[in-house]
């Protein structure tokens, strides 16, 4: 397996956090805390404005991962792919009116018993310069 | 919170329509979560859940734990293995397995009649 490609970096990718997508996704998952939902009931808690759930850190890092794990250098057999392990560490919430950008990396190529693991890492930052998540995505290929 | 202590159970059904709000709510439209006939084609059951809609109940009953405070969940990882289908019952079960400095590590796993659909899913949630 080529692990030439360690450490290569993707262009960072720019998402701007609506209040409607927060509830959208929200929704979706089953939250019903109104700290979701309710702008009141966020800023009683503390926060700026609707806050996303920790979980939408994958929306807002999709379009970093996308031309990553689509890289032709890498070469993914997406036949064979699936999504092994995912890890996310949270430091500083997200808010509507938020613009989080995201720079993705390889962090690892190997080969165990005959499987590709292809591990990216995606940096998730602020408008202030802070983080807010850092991703371990771990995609694992099957026969090589 | 102890270590040896379970966190809340966290159950919840995923009705037939969940994966296509949740495609849409994540932009993850792939054929597999959304099209049975599709998913029948490729060899699947049916349609199965998106892992990370699966990881986000995981999240949710962490955060959960915490007060249901986003602020308090730190650190996720997850293991995915087995598949989830919508109109079965997820439940969520956790274990706390250490406890240092005001944060609570906590194993995790997601099951849906009887099968683990999230393993080895290790959370740290802060405490106090």
């Amino acid at each position: 397996m080529d692990t030439s490609k360690i450490g290569k970096s993707y262009p960072a990718f720019e998402y701007e956090v609506g209040r409607e997508k927060i509830r959208e996704y929200a929704n979706a998952v089953g939250e019903t805390n109104p700290v979701y939902t309710d702008r009141e009931a966020a800023k009683a808690a503390g926060f700026r404005d609707v806050v996303a759930p920790p979980m939408f850190a994958v929306v807002y890092s999709a379009g970093a991962m996308g031309p990553a794990v689509l890289d032709p250098e890498l070469a993914i057999n997406f036949m064979m792919m699936l999504h092994g392990s995912q890890e996310f560490v949270w430091s500083e919430p997200v808010c509507a009116g938020d613009t989080i950008t995201t720079t993705a990396t390889v962090k690892d190529l190997r080969e165990e018993d005959g499987r590709r693991f292809y591990v990216f890492e995606s940096v998730s930052i602020n408008q202030d310069g802070k983080e807010t998540v850092r991703g371990t995505w771990t995609n694992i290929v099957r026969g090589g | 919170m102890d270590q040896g202590e379970t966190i809340p159970e966290l159950r919840v059904t995923p009705d037939k329509y969940l994966p296509h709000r949740y495609a849409g709510a994540s932009g993850d439209f792939n054929p597999i979560h959304i099209d049975p006939e599709f998913a029948k084609q490729v060899g699947l059951p049916g349609n199965i859940l998106h892992g990370l809609y699966a990881m986000a109940q995981v999240a949710r009953a962490n955060a959960g734990a915490a007060g249901d405070d986003p602020r308090k969940l730190k650190r996720l990882s997850v293991q995915f293995r087995g598949m989830g289908f919508p109109e079965k019952e997820i439940v969520v079960t956790g274990t706390v397995k250490e406890v240092r400095d005001g944060h609570a590590v906590v194993d995790t796993v997601a099951e849906q009649d009887g099968n683990k659909i999230i393993r080895n899913a290790e959370a740290e949630i802060e405490i106090g």
